[in-house]
C-alpha cells in the first residue's frame, strides 16, 4: 500500500472543503467544509508520519483536532447568536462590517 | 588726509554733556507716560525741556571755545560689545556738534513756543511735544555722537519723530499715507547708511569717528567710493535730495511747527551734517565729491521749477527747502574750504526757513487752515507781525543784500565756480539760475499771499493776527534772518576749522569769473526773477488751476518723480507681489492640497476592496496560500532557475 493514494484523497477532500467555504452561503455548511479541510490537513499528516515512520506528524494531528474542538464550541456559539439576532444563517447577510 | 584727529577726553563742565540729550528725553517720557493727566502742563513742560536743553548748549559752548583742542569726547558706557565688534556709548563735542546743538535747541525752543498757541486748540497737544521732545532728543543724540552707530541711533530716532510727527493727524488719510511714504523712503536711505557702517566695520574693524577718519587712507579708492556712495545714499534720503526727494514735500501734512522744524530746519539737514562730519572720507575720493555736487545741483533746480508751480504755501515752501539743501550739498560736495559755507548756509537757512514756515502757519491760523495762496491776498493790511517777519525771511532766501541768504548762498556759488576745468561752469551756472528761480518762485509765493486783490474763500471775513506766542518767535527768528548771515559767515569758518578734519584745506583753484562779477550776476538775477515775479502777480492770479503748459504741468506733478517711483518700485513691487500670491496660492497650496486630495481619493478606491463577504475575503486568503504553495513549489522544483 502506498501512502500516495492518502495523499490524493486528502488532496480531493481538501479542494471539496475550499469550493464549498466559497461557494455555499449557509454557515453550517460552511463550518463543516472547514472541518473537512481540516480533517484533510490532518490526513495528510497522518500519512506523511506514517511515510516518514515518525510521531510527529501524528502528534500534529492531534493539535489540530483539539484546535478544531475548539473553534467548534466558538463557532457555532457564533452562528447561534448571529441566528438568534437576525434569523438566518447565511453569511451574506453579516456584512456590516466593511467601508 | 595726513594730519591726525585727535579727540580729547571731557572734563569738568563739558563731563555733563549728556544732560542735552537725558533732559529732553526724560521730559519725553514723563509726557508719555503719564498721559492725559499732563495734559494742561504737559506743553510747557516740553518747552522748558528744549529751553534749558538750550541754556546747557551755550554753557558748553562758551565753555568750548575756550579749550585749546575743541573737539571734547565723552565715553559714557559700553554700547555694544561683541567680539571685535565694540561701540562706545560715546559723545563728541566740537565745534561742529557745537553749532548745531545751538542750532537744534535754540531755533528748536522758539518753534516749541509758538507750538504752545499753535496747537492750543488741538486735543493731542500733550502727545505732540512728547513727539516734539523726542525729536530734539533724538537729533542732539545724533549730532552728538562720537561714533557712526550713535549716530544711526539717533538718525533712527528721528526718523521715528518725523514718521510720528508727520501723521500726527493720523484720522486724515493723506497724512497717514505721507507718514508711511517718509518712513519707506527713509529707509531706502537709512539701508545706505547702514551698509555703508557695514563696510567701516569690514575694512576698518571700528566705527569710531576717529579710528575712521584716520584709516581712511589707507583704504582703496574703490572702497572709499562705495563707502562714500551709500554714506550720500542714506544723507540723500533723510535730507529728501534726489532720487530720494519725494517724500519732503508730502511730509507738510504734518502741523506746520513740525514742518519748521522738522522737515526746514533741523532734521532734513542732517544729511549735511553726515557728509560734513565725514568729510575726510569724501574729501579723499574726488569722483565721490563730484556725485554729491551733482545731486546738490539736480536737486536744487529741480526744487526750484517744482517750486515755482506749487500753489500750496507750504509746499512751496517745502520745494524750496529742497533746493536750499541742494544749495548746501553742492557745498559740503565741493570740498575743502566749502564745508563751513554749506555748515553757515545751513545755520542760515535755519533761521529764515523756519521763520517762513512758522509764518505760514500763522497765516493758515488765522485763514482756517487754508494754504491754497490762489485764496489769499491783501493779507499785509491784517497780519502786520506775520507779513513784516515773512518779508524778512522771503528776502533772506532769496538773498538780497543785506539779508542773511546773501552772505550764505552767494559764496556757495562762488565756490562752485572755483571748481576745475567746465565742471565749473557747469555748477556755477546751475547755482546762478537757482538763485534767479528762488526769486522768482518766493516773491511770487510772498506777493500771492500779502499782496495784491483779496481771493478769500466766502466763510473768511476778517483774518485775525496770531497772538503774541506765536509772534514773537516770528520776530526773534526775523532777527535772525536778518542778521544771522552777516555773523555767521564771518565767524563760523574760522570756528569750524578747528573741527577735526575740516581744518584741512586745499588752495581753492582761481575762480573763473571774478567774485565781483559773479556777486554782480547773483544780485542782478535776483532782482530780475523777483521783478518778473512781482510784474506777473502783482495782480493776483486766478483762483483755480487753470490749464497750462508742458513745463508747468511737469513741475505741478513733481517733474514726475511720484510717477517715476510708481513705475519703477511700485508697480513691479505689486506685481511681484500679485506673483508670489498667485504662487502660494496655486502653487504651494496646490501641491500640498492635491496631495492630500490623492491620498484620500486613492485610498476611498481602495477600501471598496473591504466587501463585508465573508467567502471573498476566504477567496482572497486561498489565493495567497494558492500562490505562495505555488512559489514555494516553483522552487522546489527548480522551474525559476
Amino acid at each position: 500500500m502506498t501512502p500516495d493514494y492518502y495523499l490524493v484523497l486528502a488532496a480531493i477532500l481538501f479542494t471539496i472543503g475550499a469550493v464549498g467555504v466559497l461557494v455555499r452561503r449557509n454557515a453550517i455548511v460552511l463550518f463543516m467544509c472547514i472541518e473537512l479541510m481540516l480533517n484533510a490537513a490532518n490526513l495528510t499528516l497522518v500519512a506523511f508520519s506514517r511515510i516518514t515512520g515518525t510521531l510527529d506528524g501524528q502528534i500534529m494531528a492531534f493539535f489540530v483536532m483539539v484546535v478544531a474542538a475548539a473553534e467548534v464550541v466558538i463557532g457555532l456559539a457564533i452562528i447561534m447568536s448571529i441566528f438568534r439576532a437576525r434569523r438566518s444563517a447565511s453569511v451574506d447577510d453579516s456584512n456590516l462590517l466593511k467601508y | 588726509m595726513e594730519e591726525t584727529v585727535e579727540y580729547v577726553q571731557a572734563t569738568g563742565l563739558l563731563s555733563s554733556v549728556w544732560l542735552l540729550v537725558a533732559i529732553p528725553l526724560a521730559s519725553a517720557a514723563v509726557l508719555l507716560l503719564l498721559g492725559r493727566r499732563a495734559d494742561k502742563w504737559g506743553h510747557w513742560l516740553g518747552v522748558l525741556a528744549v529751553g534749558s536743553a538750550f541754556v546747557l548748549g551755550l554753557s558748553y559752548f562758551i565753555s568750548l571755545a575756550g579749550m585749546e583742542n575743541k573737539s571734547v569726547e565723552l565715553s559714557l558706557w559700553d554700547f555694544i560689545a561683541v567680539g571685535r565688534f565694540q561701540v562706545d556709548f560715546g559723545l563728541l563735542f566740537d565745534p561742529l556738534s557745537g553749532v548745531f546743538v545751538l542750532l537744534i535747541t535754540g531755533v528748536g525752543s522758539l518753534i516749541h513756543l509758538y507750538a504752545v498757541g499753535y496747537m492750543s486748540h488741538d486735543e493731542g497737544r500733550r502727545k505732540f511735544f512728547a513727539y516734539f521732545n523726542l525729536f530734539v532728543a533724538a537729533m542732539l543724540l545724533l549730532v552728538l555722537g562720537n561714533n557712526y552707530v550713535m549716530l544711526y541711533f539717533g538718525w533712527e530716532g528721528v526718523g521715528l519723530a518725523s514718521y510720528l510727527l508727520i501723521s500726527f493727524w493720523y484720522t486724515k488719510p493723506s497724512a497717514a499715507t505721507a507718514g508711511k511714504k517718509a518712513f519707506l523712503m527713509n529707509r531706502v536711505g537709512d539701508a545706505g547708511l547702514a551698509i555703508g557702517i557695514f563696510i567701516m566695520f569690514a575694512t576698518l574693524g571700528t566705527t569710531q569717528y576717529v579710528d575712521v577718519f584716520n584709516g581712511v587712507s589707507g583704504l582703496a579708492a574703490g572702497t572709499i567710493l562705495v563707502l562714500g556712495l551709500l554714506l550720500l545714499l542714506g544723507a540723500a534720503g533723510k535730507s529728501g535730495q534726489f532720487p530720494l526727494q519725494a517724500w519732503l514735500p508730502d511730509a507738510m501734512e504734518g502741523p506746520t511747527p513740525v514742518s519748521a522744524l522738522i522737515h526746514a530746519a533741523t532734521m532734513v539737514t542732517a544729511g549735511v551734517y553726515l557728509i560734513a562730519r565725514s568729510n575726510p572720507i569724501f574729501s579723499a575720493n574726488h569722483t565721490l565729491q563730484t556725485v554729491v555736487v551733482s545731486v546738490g545741483a539736480l536737486t536744487l533746480l529741480m526744487g526750484c521749477i517744482i517750486g515755482a508751480a506749487k500753489d500750496d504755501i507750504k509746499r512751496v515752501l517745502a520745494w524750496s527747502t529742497v533746493s536750499q539743501i541742494g544749495y548746501m550739498f553742492l557745498g559740503v560736495g565741493l570740498g575743502g574750504a566749502a564745508y563751513a559755507l554749506a555748515i553757515v548756509h545751513l545755520l542760515a537757512h535755519g533761521f529764515f526757513k523756519a521763520n517762513m514756515f512758522l509764518g505760514a502757519g500763522s497765516v493758515m491760523h488765522g485763514m482756517k487752515d487754508q494754504v491754497d495762496i490762489r485764496r489769499f491776498g491783501g493779507l499785509s493790511k491784517y497780519m502786520k507781525i506775520t507779513w513784516l517777519t515773512f518779508m524778512m525771511g522771503w528776502l533772506a532766501i532769496i538773498g538780497m543784500f543785506p539779508f542773511s541768504g546773501f552772505f550764505s548762498k552767494e559764496p556757495i556759488i562762488v565756490a562752485a565756480f572755483e571748481r576745475e576745468g567746465w565742471t565749473a561752469w557747469l555748477f556755477g551756472m546751475a547755482a546762478l539760475l537757482g538763485a534767479g528761480l528762488t526769486a522768482f518762485y518766493m516773491t511770487r509765493l510772498f506777493i500771492l499771499t500779502f499782496h495784491g486783490p483779496k481771493r478769500w474763500t466766502e466763510d473768511i471775513e476778517h483774518p485775525h493776527e496770531s497772538p503774541a506766542i506765536m509772534t514773537i518767535p516770528l520776530i526773534l527768528l526775523a532777527i535772525g534772518s536778518v542778521g544771522a548771515g552777516f555773523l555767521l559767515s564771518t565767524s563760523v569758518p574760522d570756528w569750524l576749522e578747528a573741527t577735526g578734519g575740516l581744518g584741512a584745506q586745499e588752495e581753492p583753484h582761481e575762480a573763473v569769473l571774478s567774485h565781483g562779477v559773479l556777486t554782480a550776476l547773483s544780485l542782478l538775477l535776483t532782482v530780475a526773477g523777483a521783478g518778473l515775479a512781482y510784474l506777473l502777480f502783482r495782480n493776483g492770479t486766478a483762483k483755480q488751476e487753470q490749464p497750462a503748459g508742458v513745463v508747468v504741468t511737469a513741475a505741478r506733478r513733481n517733474l514726475y518723480s511720484d510717477t517715476v517711483n510708481e513705475a519703477i518700485f511700485e508697480k513691479p513691487g505689486i506685481f511681484l507681489t500679485r506673483a508670489l500670491v498667485y504662487l502660494d496660492n496655486r502653487g504651494i497650496d496646490g501641491a500640498v492640497n492635491g496631495l492630500a486630495a490623492a491620498v484620500g481619493g486613492g485610498s476611498g478606491r481602495l477600501r471598496r476592496l473591504q466587501t463585508g463577504f465573508v467567502r471573498s475575503y476566504a477567496t482572497s486568503m486561498l489565493t495567497g496560500a494558492l500562490l505562495v504553495v505555488a512559489a514555494f513549489l516553483a522552487i522546489q522544483l527548480g522551474w525559476l532557475a
